[in-house]
């Protein structure tokens, strides 16, 4: 299909009745809805299943989920997960002594999420993440898992999602 | 006023060399050009790459390849979807892979819906180099509601990581397919309207007609792609040529110019976009909510995990995942092959040699923008210093592709 050009009519090269039309243009856009959101007065709600920070999930015994497996650090493109395995009495013998997830390199990407295979790392709804200090943006296991219980969403995710 | 002109009416004149970029608002990104004048008249120009190298090619020599799929979102940062589903096709090919037929429908779809959020980018940029600002808000408002389509499928706005080995991240919301399609009906709307803004506004028709112009034969010598090649009257297109997704079932046109100027390419991706329009109408009416979108035969288990609700509860799919996650799809050694799409840029094309495991011994994207970069020294030859911003914007160039 050959794309033909137009040729412009005389009153096209006139210029002014463009400069017209156009103007109308603009003044019919000044009484459609308002589409910009007024960010910091106005919150803009993510939809379901939004990517923002990655958090540890509790499990229903007030334990963290996580096993410490250590899949969510060997599949993070970034490398952005450092775990330090440890061990207890605990019938699920190993947990996390250490966890840390830099979310100045965190790409949010999903992957940890996606291939935990206890469910505990998930991707949480927040995204207003910025800091002075890059060191700031390194969050330790407490301050994950911390943040995970505050989603009330999060709370006692039993349910499990479906693939993906 | 050219070279042989100024010299018959007998002035001295002088050449200048001026650096445009990489700091300058109207190359796109850190594009450096040093061009050199005489007077008005640009008689060479040199592009010069490499400000936003990142290495992604050798970093995804060291990732298994569902780790490089990110890193094919910060290429072309404008439809990171055609991205990762080329690489996600191309790997397909290499291992032997079949996807069902609901996750190539999917896949037109997000490819397609890439296509016309990256012209309408194109088209805000293009029109506010030129001076029409106002195209730049409409056409903004219009892509903002193909991002919000993104984001309720993939979870994000801009780097989606959609795309995956054997299929794509998740399955579509309820009804979002409507959704997509109310979008997509709504569009030409908006369409129509900046047409009416520019295609016959005399100021932009002059300051694009007969600017940057580049022959049919300049294109193909060059390797001109994508909608910069058809604008110089190349019907050639991916798409219809080696068709891949099913493409060769819907129905829709090459659009193409005959002038190859900066004309022809902006009334090129306008057809383009509409054309869109029509596949994405034609592939959600073969869209089938129930079907799988992951194959359910085992051989192909090797490549994907397992459903999730299953590996909380069974042994057997807990150690599939972790197979799959640390062993990935594995590649026959040595075997190499080229698979190109038709990315909103052009010829979009991923080289991969295998090495026996999930890591690719070598991986190359052929990336359009790069490309149809080299061809800029041919279409500013003899224009003005003025024109130069328009050529550089009708070219298309995302700079996070051209240096990858
Ligand atoms: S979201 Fe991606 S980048 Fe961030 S921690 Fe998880 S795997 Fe790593
Ligand atoms: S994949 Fe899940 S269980 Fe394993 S270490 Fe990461 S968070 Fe813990």
């Amino acid at each position: 299909m050959i794309v033909k050009r137009p040729v412009l009519k005389w009153w096209e090269r006139l210029y002014l009745p463009v400069v017209e039309d156009g103007l109308l243009t603009t003044f019919r856009h000044l009484f459609k809805k308002k589409v910009t959101v007024q960010y910091p007065e106005e919150r803009w709600v993510p939809p379901e299943g939004f990517r923002g920070a990655p958090v540890l999930l509790t499990g229903l015994d007030g334990r963290e989920k996580c096993t410490s497996c250590k899949l969510c650090m060997f599949i993070c493109p970034p490398q952005a997960i450092r775990i330090v395995a440890g061990e207890t009495e605990h019938p699920i013998e190993k947990y996390p002594q250490e966890f840390y997830i830099d979310y100045g390199l965190c790409i949010f990407c999903g992957y940890c999420q996606e291939v935990c295979p206890c469910e505990a790392i998930w991707l949480k709804h927040e995204f207003e993440l910025a800091d002075f200090d890059r060191t700031n943006l390194i969050f330790g296991k407490d301050k994950l898992l911390q943040m995970g219980r505050q989603e009330p969403y999060l709370k006692g995710k039993e349910k499990p999602l479906k693939k993906g | 006023m050219k070279d042989k002109e100024v010299k018959n009416l007998g002035l001295r004149t002088e050449k200048m060399t001026i650096n445009m970029g990489p700091q300058h608002p109207a190359t796109h990104g850190v594009l450096r050009l040093v061009l050199t004048l005489d007077g008005e008249v640009v008689v060479g120009a040199v592009p010069y790459v490499g400000y936003l190298h990142r290495g992604i090619e050798k970093i995804a020599e060291n990732k298994t390849l569902h780790q490089v799929i990110p890193y094919t979102d910060r290429m072309d940062y404008l439809s990171p979807m055609s991205n990762n589903i080329g690489l996600c096709l191309a790997v397909e090919k290499l291992i032997g892979f079949e996807t069902t037929e609901k996750c190539r429908v999917m896949r037109v779809v997000a490819c397609e819906l890439a296509r016309i959020s990256s012209h309408l980018l194109w088209l805000a940029t293009d029109a506010l180099d030129i001076g029409a600002g106002t195209v730049y808000f409409y056409a903004f408002t219009e892509r903002e509601k193909y991002y919000d389509l993104f984001e309720e499928m993939t979870g994000v706005r801009f780097t989606v990581s959609y795309g995956r080995i054997g299929g794509l991240a998740r399955d579509w919301k309820k009804d979002f397919e409507k959704k997509v399609y109310d979008v997509v009906l709504n569009t030409p709307k908006c369409l129509d309207e900046i047409e009416r803004l520019l295609t016959r506004n005399r100021i932009f028709v002059e300051r694009n007609r007969d600017v940057g112009v580049i022959s049919r034969e300049d294109a193909i010598a060059l390797s001109l792609s994508g909608p910069n090649l058809r604008a110089s009257g190349v019907e050639w297109d991916i798409r219809k040529a080696y068709p891949y997704l099913g493409y060769e079932r819907y129905k829709f046109e090459i659009p193409v110019g005959e002038h190859g100027d900066c004309y022809d390419r902006y009334l090129i991706r306008m057809e383009e976009m509409r054309q869109s329009i029509e596949i994405i109408k034609q592939a959600l009416k073969e869209y089938d909510p129930k079907a799988p979108l992951w194959p359910e035969d085992n051989d192909s288990q090797k490549v994907f995990y397992p459903p999730k609700e299953k590996v909380l509860t069974s042994m057997e799919e807990l150690i599939h995942q972790f197979m799959v996650a640390t062993k990935g799809p594995k590649t026959p050694k040595y075997k190499e092959i080229y698979f190109c799409i038709e990315a909103p840029k052009g010829e979009l094309g991923f080289y991969i040699v295998g090495s026996g495991t999930n890591v690719a011994h070598r991986l190359h994207f052929r990336s359009p923008s790069f490309v149809n970069l080299q061809s800029l020294p041919i279409m500013l030859q003899g224009d003005m210093v003025a024109d130069v911003v328009a050529t550089v914007a009708s070219l298309d160039p995302v700079l996070g592709e051209v240096d990858r």
